[in-house]
């Protein structure tokens, strides 16, 4: 039975829950609502969620469960010796897998009866003939253990899918029961809603969190994975950063320095950008600017924002390398000969800089507004000009606040990648000079991953442990940006 | 009203600080201010008393401009100090507001230390030579504010973790500091307990030997415990305007009656 069946009778058995739920609550009252406990509605919600919540709970539970439970039984049936040949285990599961769909797929076309396709003894050479034509994707030699783990595969399957309807529906109809049972004018139906209703709300936040914890988990044990193929010393000290293409063969150098210091090197050119511009715009957006202004000159920033940073890094390449060349490079207008080709440190690093400014100044505007007008009537009430309110008294308030802003741009600034990729070109490179191109963390792990990789190989694993990298990195920056923040909430509390 | 003391001592040889004439302040269309005539005295204590809404911070915070803060505040008429009409384009407003010192009501230090909060004034206007000038001002100005012995040992001690009486003997202090000729307070102990009250009302009564202060004030009582000249305001006008027993014991409009009876406010 499909899954969206199932879901909407269990909706059509809480509707009806909720509805005997309510008419025997009012009937427990005599029709009279003021000697209920609760208004009806919850004498309803009650009777829907009791059938509702543990119906799809289970639900869910066996959704999860039942793949790992069939996998293990029919794991179990392919022979080891098969195994040591050295088809790793997934495959020849993998390889079940596709057979058993094979299977459903020729039962659906005619091809095989249900009963043709559960013979144990059919006859593998013309059933992988028949498959083959049934349009199903097979090896050419399915053997007889692996036919056999198909069939108990898809019995497993299906048989597995009728229980779990089968219990589901069941549990919803007594889950219904019980809460129609339970209606009566003194019972706290709207207690157990709101207990209800909490569930829920910790369930939401649940999620957020596994899901959180399992990209990390995944980044972990991907990243435990790629050192035991590749020496940590050399990931974290090396140099050198040269990943042999896989299937050529030589040993790759994937040295993370290059990359970290192409990392930190554009942000904190961004940085030097954006902090100032975006501070500043800040103080004249909220202690200068009329309301007139500040209504329209706002807006106008924050379309910065807006802008996806692949256009960015369009404008690094087409406009902002090239006016650079044009001044820093060969014949240009200082008469230097610093810069090579558009691509560099500092194309990328301007560019991100000018995304971030609106970042900062919001954020900046947000803080600085926060401070309480009572300072500046202080400042101003003792013959401090404006600009002395603010450097003496509004930013010194503000900069915890400001400082955790700054951190916050810059762990966005190390997590950019379209930038980097067209701004700052893809060398990796450890070099002093701005006018170099060099490349990041994030554009290595693009190119990493792109095209077909072997997530066996250190090449592609490499990618696993470049983002924990970055993830440890812009995570120690926001805890500490928090952290800032918090404390200079506390400070007008 | 039988407890109220008045202040024995009244000085009737003043002549008028501040001058005010046909004063009108609007905020956008609100007519906050109705033409509002009056000579507020040297080293006298001058209280503004009314019910709420009608116009005392309005008018106090014209004295120092700090209405020019707001922006759509509007101010009309004539206010001279001294003589000399301080909405004139000559005069920098923040130059006067050095000269007309303020004290708010809800205590405001900055996160600063003590030090650096009563030095905060000084320092913008070069008052202090030396690091031991701004020291003796500092001083001073603590001793001034009754505020030196607690704070004496902990001047490195941000101001913002005071007590809320304090903190506003803090603010006194700072705005002490700079010298001001006039010292205008918009109810600067609304937010303080009754000890701290009294400690704030001894340092007016002291502070009156030097400066003139205007204080702005809901309680009946403390207008006629500090103040030596009080200015009844309702609805923006100035109802009433003359010595303070004068005011409480034979008031003249029958609103001023009202009000210090406590019919209306
Ligand atoms: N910043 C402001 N913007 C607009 N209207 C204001 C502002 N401050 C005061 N007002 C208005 O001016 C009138 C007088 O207010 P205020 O001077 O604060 O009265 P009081 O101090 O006597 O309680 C009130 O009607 C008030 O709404
Ligand atoms: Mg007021």
């Amino acid at each position: 039975m499909p899954f969206l069946w199932l879901v909407l009778i269990l909706l059509a058995i809480a509707a009806v829950g909720y509805a005997l739920g309510r008419a025997r609550a009012l009937a427990s009252s005599g029709g009279d609502i003021v000697q209920l406990h609760s208004l009806p509605v919850y004498y309803g919600s009650n009777a829907a969620l009791k059938s509702l919540v543990p119906a799809l709970a289970v639900l869910a539970v066996w959704l999860v469960a039942q793949p790992i439970y069939v996998t293990n039984v029919v794991s179990g049936m392919i022979p080891q010796a098969q195994i040591a040949e050295g088809v790793s285990d997934s495959l020849a599961l993998s390889e079940v897998r596709r057979i058993a769909d094979g299977l459903d797929l020729a039962v659906a076309n005619g091809a095989l009866t249900e009963g043709e396709a559960r013979d144990g003894n059919a006859d593998v050479g013309a059933l992988t003939q028949t498959l083959q034509d049934a349009g199903a994707v097979v090896t050419n030699e399915i053997t007889a253990q692996a036919l056999a783990a198909a069939q108990r595969f898809r019995a497993l399957s299906a048989g597995g899918a009728w229980a779990m309807t089968a219990v589901v529906i069941a549990i919803a109809v007594i889950g219904a029961f019980v809460g129609i049972r339970q209606t009566h004018k003194d019972f706290r139906a709207r207690n157990v809603v709101e207990q209800g209703i909490r569930a829920l709300l910790i369930a939401a936040s649940l999620i957020a969190i596994l899901t959180t914890l399992g990209i990390v988990l995944s980044l972990v044990f991907n990243t435990i994975e790629f050192f035991r193929l590749y020496p940590a010393l050399d990931f974290f000290f090396g140099t050198e950063w040269a990943p042999s293409f896989t299937g050529r063969g030589g040993a790759s150098s994937l040295g993370v320095l290059p990359l970290l210091w192409g990392t930190i090197y554009i942000s904190v050119v961004a940085l030097v950008v954006a902090v100032p511009i975006g501070l500043f715009s800040a103080i004249y957006l909220s202690e200068y600017a009329s309301p007139a202004v500040r209504s329209f000159a706002k807006p106008l920033l924050e379309v910065l924002a807006g802008i996806p940073t692949i256009v960015y890094g369009l404008f690094a390449l087409l406009t902002v390398g090239p006016l650079l060349v044009s001044v820093f490079g060969e014949g240009g207008l200082l008469g230097v000969n610093w810069q090579g080709g558009g691509r560099a440190v500092i194309t990328a690093g301007i560019v991100m800089g000018i995304m971030l400014i609106p970042f900062v100044s919001s954020l900046s505007d947000d803080i600085i507004n926060a401070v309480p007008q009572a300072l500046r009537d202080g400042s101003y009430g003792l013959g401090a000009t404006q600009s002395e309110t603010v450097k003496q008294v509004i930013l010194p308030a503000a900069l915890p606040g400001i400082v955790g802003a700054i951190l916050l741009a810059a762990s966005r600034a190390i997590g950019e990648t379209m930038i980097v990729v067209l701004g700052a070109g893809a060398a990796a490179r450890l070099s002093l000079s701005p006018f170099e191109a060099m490349t990041t963390v994030t554009a290595k792990i693009v190119s990493q991953l792109t095209g077909d990789s072997d997530f066996a190989s250190p090449e592609a694993l490499v990618a696993f442990a470049l983002g924990m990298t970055l993830f440890i990195l812009t995570l120690g920056l926001n805890i500490l940006a928090l952290h800032i923040v918090r404390k200079y909430r506390e400070q007008y509390e | 009203m039988n407890d109220m003391r008045f202040v024995e001592t009244r000085v009737t040889t003043n002549e008028a600080k501040f001058t005010a004439k046909d004063v009108q302040v609007y905020y956008g269309d609100n007519h906050a201010i109705k033409d509002v005539s009056i000579d507020i005295e040297d080293k006298t204590v001058t209280a503004f008393i009314g019910p709420s809404g009608c116009g005392k911070s309005t008018f106090l915070r014209c004295l120092n401009r700090m209405n020019d803060t707001i922006d759509i505040c509007r101010v009309e008429g004539d206010i001279l100090l001294d003589g000399e009409d301080i909405y004139d384009k000559k005069v920098d407003p923040v130059q006067l507001r050095a000269r007309v010192g303020m004290v708010f009501q809800k205590p405001n230090p900055f996160p600063k230390s003590i030090y650096d909060n009563v030095a905060y004034g000084p320092r913008i206007h070069g008052m202090a030579r030396t690091r031991a000038d701004l020291d003796e001002i500092v001083e001073k100005s603590l001793r001034r504010a009754a505020l030196w012995d607690e704070a004496k040992d902990r001047l490195n001690a941000p101001g913002t973790g005071l007590s809320g009486g304090q903190q506003q003997r803090l603010c006194i202090a700072r705005a002490v500091a700079t010298e001001p000729e006039v010292l205008l307070m918009d109810e600067p102990c609304s937010a303080l307990d009754p000890i701290a009250t009294s400690q704030v009302e001894e340092l007016i009564a002291d502070l009156r030997t030097r400066f003139s202060v205007v204080i702005v004030t809901h309680s009946m009582q403390q207008a006629a415990r500090v103040s030596q000249k009080t200015a009844f305001f309702h609805l923006g006008d100035l109802v009433e305007y003359g010595d303070t027993g004068h005011i409480f014991t034979n008031p003249e409009d029958p609103r001023t009656e009202s009000y210090i009876t406590g019919r209306i406010g």
